[in-house]
């Protein structure tokens, strides 16, 4: 018999089953599906002592073994757990508890870094960076619980590195939980003629088979948004049309996921095939993918065009010509990035049922709740109120849980079939079916004056929207904004477009547009620092916005006057913490005559609130001694239970214990937009401050009126509240008090970020060894040093992996080939140099506590940093996302280097 | 990841267990090894797999015409052997650089199999690169009963294809104590610093001299040059580009092939430069 942590499980497994699902069936949920296919280790187990990926382990072959997870290992010395915890050795928590089976008895014997990265291959974490999981095998603390700027630990530590902690799927399922299976389009275009579902629906275990005949017509996007017509209306739940290969075609619900399987196999689908649109180059003149959508708020069905934007201020000509008398230089090129695939280890995961009250509860993995709810609510045809969307923990977003990509079907499924229904996407279907970062074509006029003054500078985009326009015109717009709105020049435009393609879906992204067109601007940038002789990071202190400037990214402000304002300008600082940073450490260069060695650098610029509008609500009561904070965010790794537990302990004088966080919940508050576009701290966390201030002074009051003082008088402490005269009252007598706040999301702030690197580049292979990585960050005030260090960190190794390693590809036929995480290469511990992390020191005025936000801006500047660095090294300009080795490889042939 | 339409697992716990079954296998009944690769993809094909982990096949036998390595063998058995304890076979050092080839974790290699890794036949699979340049001759047991033995570059024929017919089980890979006398180099290419290999050569020179250079990853299927001597670069390279010539360069997302070609040639010429110093 099997035993687990100790316990025998009761039951033997199935035939095919794996060990992973066997240990999960059976309640023990420390073990997590993240890849099912052994590359990510995230359901490691030791089995009887020995190390393996739980997911590729026949179940049937542990008969006899002693099965160890994360909620068992022994306590003591050897116990890696205590050492996560202390060096807050994770984010999101998903890869933890696989981590630290993995890290057993590891920490003392691998302490040299090759064989570290070795004994970590299997083990992808998608959040850190891998710094802080370094330093908890080097047992290094980083944690300390206190107010606001404190390096507070995560609320959930504890829990999170014993695998205790619930992720979306991980609790208990409802009695009678059935499955459901999704059959895919084989095709990239095509109109479905037939589709027959007697077979499958006879098959023994199918409850009901969904198809476009049966489910609401009703147009919606995925992505959602504060309001939703900021995305068109082009996307059917299940569709007579698909429009790339993958596209969800039927679901089948099956009392158990075998059953489903089998019915999902059983339906018979025949296609007449459309033409495939896969080049954007060529979408404007190819048959219209969305032919009979007028009032979806499409920018021209006809041509393709989801979202345009033609705009500009003064004259480039006038700008280039200016530069050009003055002796200065002008600078064109073109750019492109790739598909990059957010990758969260937790895959889009629901549960829907209907509680006792016919409530409809959908438990699920988004960043957005709320508005996934009111979407819901929408296609179904029921009141938002008979809807209720909560979270558990989110293992992870980056912007892929902005959308309702699951929720939708399985909420039509327990509708239909009148029992709870699950959905859990598999790995491959993440990578081949869920939206990618927007790939952009990006050409760039940038002129400057010999002193570096910008006369003009021009962007030419074409963004891939793929199949469907969700946050296709957000994205682009963005994009274009910070990233022109950073640099003053007098003259500028923007000639920028997204296009339909039946491809697989872009969507929101960690930087949502800004990292694609800033890889184009700050390569053409450092092209024109070289042609003037200037210091990079001169040009950009020269040429960059300053207090007083208006924010001009191609509109004139006093034509579109906006709500964005220096908060605190923390730019000039960045740049010099950055270089003096570059100057000094780094490991050396390799030796040998194929090696060149290169510096590089990209300034990047973030609203740090997203425009059009960004609501949260907060309401902390008192409540026996203890603080309960409701607000609507959900975490995801972004830190903000940590933060808005400090915001509360800060506001209120209380200990971190006393307070309690209830989040993710469409029932905690009545309004919160969601935790996107960096705003878990300046607008959900202003909500928390101001509904703990209001409270505080509700607290005081009722204290000041007992006491016969006046409030002013009074302090609030961890026990009570104090008069001057050092009379008290105390806390558990003022229970039943409670405060609201409230945040609207403007006015908005910005926050700069500088990435410099040194590269090492062997013109013999196209390897590129990073040597020195820094990175300056103006985050106002840091309201959680290891917190916000471990954010920047995280996007630091994710703009590498972008930079470095990471597509999704396609084939002629617009079949994704990069389907299991083997063949999309998510940076490894090996893949990642250590960052060093500096912060401006700035108090912005408008964040709660001085802070701004920090969590997709460090992402954005990496990738044209390093690909400036490998200018530097090699004389050849990169232009195209990744550079991969066979592609730097392929440069350095172009140049002649050595080889 | 579970596989739904299997609905029979047997272990057959010796031989003739074993060789009971081989007549049933076919395409929906599949012989399972560490299983690192069939639960990592979906199987709707299968029906039944049989487990040979409980056979008790001896990992890795030596005697005095080499090494007979069982095709149960884990790799992390492999990694394991210690060079020092075979003095006389200074080809063991190669074992544990091409299980540090293999893309699959540490962990993989407590269940992944030699013959799993042989019998997949990716272009990359490292254990066929180990066998190639060792000249390994397989055991491959047949379904009547018999057995046949074939060197292990004629069984990959392809990628992901093999020359085994239905019913038939690799056994054990031989590595001749001849070739196990030489010294070896490994050269690897990847995207990444531990990612999958998109040229993968390993090169042998025994004490007569005499040079053999095993090309994998770069091609479809693995390819093994034979000199008498270590060869004037040239030849070497010429002979090299013959190989792409003759298979093509292999095209999938770790590599572009002309890429490929440029690190074969690199490599080959490294691992021939290695091997030509001294004797």
């Amino acid at each position: 018999m099997t035993t687990v942590d100790g316990t025998p499980v009761p039951a033997p497994p199935r035939a095919g089953q794996c060990l992973r699902t066997y240990l999960r069936d059976h309640g023990h949920h420390a073990v997590k599906k993240g890849c099912d296919a052994g590359d990510c280790g995230a359901c490691t187990v030791l089995v009887d002592g020995t190390p393996v990926h739980s997911c590729l382990y026949p179940a049937v072959r542990a008969a006899d073994a002693a099965v160890t997870t994360a909620a068992g290992l022994p306590e003591g010395p050897d116990d890696p757990r205590p050492r996560f915890a202390a060096a807050a050795g994770f984010q999101c928590g998903f890869c933890t508890p696989g981590m630290v089976v993995t890290a057993v008895g590891l920490a003392e014997r691998v302490a040299d870094p090759e064989r570290r990265a070795r004994a970590l291959q299997g083990n992808l974490c998608r959040c850190t960076g891998y710094r802080a999981i370094a330093d908890a095998l080097d047992g290094r603390s980083a944690v300390d619980a206190g107010p606001v700027g404190a390096p507070a630990p995560a609320p959930a530590t504890e829990r999170v590195v014993r695998g205790t902690e619930r992720y979306t799927l991980d609790g208990e399922p409802p009695a009678g939980t059935a499955h459901l299976v999704v059959v895919r389009s084989p095709h990239a275009h095509a109109r479905i003629t037939r589709l027959d579902t007697s077979a499958a629906r006879a098959l023994p275990g199918v409850l009901a088979v969904l198809t476009h005949e049966n489910t609401p017509a009703t147009l919606f996007s995925t992505a959602r948004h504060e309001s939703r017509l900021d995305d068109p209306d082009d996307t059917r739940v299940l569709d007579d049309v698909v429009r790339f290969h993958g596209q969800r075609v039927a679901a089948v619900v099956g009392t158990d996921l075998a059953a489903a399987e089998a019915g999902a196999r059983a339906v018979l689908v025949e296609y007449a095939p459309l033409p495939p649109v896969l080049d954007p180059e060529t979408a404007r003149d190819a048959p219209p993918i969305h032919p009979e959508k007028a009032g979806s708020r499409i920018a021209d069905p006809a041509r393709n065009v989801v979202a345009a934007l033609h705009e500009g201020v003064g004259d480039l000509a006038t700008g280039i010509e200016e530069a050009r008398a003055a002796g200065g230089a002008v600078v064109m090129g073109t750019w492109r990035t790739g598909r990059v695939s957010p990758a969260s280890l937790e895959t889009h995961a629901s549960r829907a049922w209907t509680d006792a009250d016919g409530r409809l509860v959908v438990l699920t993995s988004t960043q957005v709740p709320f508005l996934v709810r009111d979407e819901l609510a929408r296609l179904l045809e029921r009141p938002a109120g008979s809807v209720r969307v909560r979270t558990a923990r989110v293992g992870g977003g980056f912007g892929s849980k902005q959308e309702m990509l699951t929720e939708d079907l399985t909420a039509l499924a327990t509708l239909a079939v009148g029992r709870p229904v699950q959905w859990e996407l598999t790995r491959t279907e993440s990578l081949t079916a869920t939206p990618t970062r927007h790939p952009m074509r990006v050409a760039v006029t940038a002129a400057a004056r010999p002193d570096g003054t910008l006369t003009a500078l021009g962007i030419d985009v074409l963004s891939d929207a793929g199949a469907y326009g969700n946050h296709s015109p957000g994205v682009m717009f963005h994009g274009c904004h910070e990233s022109m709105a950073l640099y003053r020049a007098p003259h500028k435009r923007v000639d920028a477009e997204a296009v339909y393609t039946t491809t697989p879906p872009s969507g929101a992204f960690r930087g949502y547009g800004l990292g694609q067109v800033q890889f184009a601007i700050e390569s053409a940038l450092d092209d024109l620092a070289r042609e003037l002789g200037l210091d990079p990071f001169e040009l950009r202190r020269h040429a960059a916005v300053r207090p007083g400037d208006p924010f001009v990214a191609s509109a004139d402000p006093a034509e579109h006057p906006d709500d964005l304002a220096f908060g605190s300008y923390g730019l000039p600082e960045c740049l010099d913490l950055a270089r003096e940073a570059l100057a000094r450490d780094g490991d050396p260069a390799p030796t040998g005559s194929t090696w060149r060695v290169g510096e590089g650098m990209a300034a990047a610029m973030i609203a740090t609130i997203p425009p059009r509008g960004h609501r949260a609500r907060a309401v902390v009561a008192l409540d026996a001694g203890r603080y309960r904070v409701r607000v609507g965010t959900a975490e995801f790794g972004n830190g903000t239970a940590t933060v808005h537990s400090q915001i509360a302990v800060t506001a209120l004088g209380a200990r971190p214990d006393q307070v309690e966080l209830h989040g993710g919940d469409t029932d905690a508050v009545d309004v919160d937009t969601g935790a996107f576009g960096s705003t878990g701290t300046v607008v959900a966390g202003t909500a928390v401050a101001r509904a703990a201030a209001a409270l505080a002074g509700e607290l005081r009051d009722k204290a000041a009126a007992r006491l016969g003082v006046a409030p002013a008088d009074c302090t609030l402490g961890p026990d009570g509240v104090t008069a001057a005269d050092g009379r008290r009252v105390d806390l558990a007598d003022l229970s039943g008090a409670r405060g609201e706040g409230a945040h609207g999301g403007s006015p908005r702030s910005v926050a700069f970020n500088v990435h410099a690197v040194r590269v090492a580049v062997d013109t013999a292979t196209g390897e590129v060894r990073v040597l020195r990585s820094v990175h300056a960050a103006d985050a106002g005030v840091v309201v959680n040093p290891q917190q916000c260090r471990g954010q920047v960190e995280g996007g630091v190794a994710q703009g590498i992996g972008t930079a470095l390693y990471e597509e999704i590809r396609l084939d002629d036929d617009g079949r994704v080939t990069t389907r299991v995480l083997r063949d999309y290469h998510l940076p490894q511990f090996a893949d990642v140099p250590r960052t060093e992390v500096l912060f401006a020191d700035t108090v912005d005025a408008l964040g709660p506590f001085g802070a701004k936000s920090m969590s997709e801006s460090p992402y954005n500047p990496v990738a044209p940093a390093i690909a400036n660095a490998i200018r530097d090294a090699t004389g050849v300009r990169p232009r195209r996302l990744p550079m991969t080795r066979d592609r730097v490889w392929e440069l350095c042939r172009e140049a002649d280097l050595p080889g | 990841m579970d596989l739904l339409t299997v609905e029979t697992f047997t272990r057959p716990a010796d031989d003739d267990g074993l060789r009971a079954l081989l007549p049933t296998l076919g395409p929906d009944r599949t012989p399972l090894g560490g299983g690192s690769w069939l639960f990592s993809v979906p199987q709707p094909h299968l029906v039944g797999l049989v487990d040979l982990t409980a056979l008790g096949w001896e990992p890795v036998v030596a005697d005095a015409g080499g090494l007979t390595l069982a095709a149960t063998a884990t790799l992390a058995t492999l990694a394991d052997l210690d060079p020092s304890s075979y003095p006389e076979w200074p080809a063991v050092a190669l074992f544990a650089g091409c299980c540090e080839a293999l893309v699959g974790s540490r962990k993989i290699w407590h269940t992944a199999t030699v013959g799993g890794n042989v019998c997949l036949a990716l272009p990359a699979a490292p254990m066929v690169t180990l066998a190639a340049v060792l000249d390994g001759e397989a055991t491959i047991w047949t379904p009547g009963g018999g057995s046949r033995r074939a060197p292990v570059v004629d069984l990959v024929v392809g990628a992901q294809r093999t020359s085994l017919a239905p019913g038939e089980v690799l056994r054990a890979i031989a590595l001749p104590a001849a070739a196990l006398r030489a010294r070896t180099a490994l050269r690897r290419a990847s995207l990444s610093p531990l990612g999958r290999s998109a040229s993968l050569l390993a090169g042998r020179r025994g004490p007569d001299g005499g040079f053999v250079l095993a090309v994998t990853a770069a091609l479809p299927r693995p390819a093994v040059l034979r000199y008498d001597d270590v060869p004037p670069a040239g030849t070497l390279a010429a002979d090299v580009e013959a190989l792409g010539d003759a298979h093509g360069w292999y095209d999938d997302p770790h590599g572009t092939p002309a890429w490929r070609r440029a690190m074969t040639l690199r490599g080959a010429e490294e691992i021939r430069r290695e091997l030509g110093e001294g004797r």
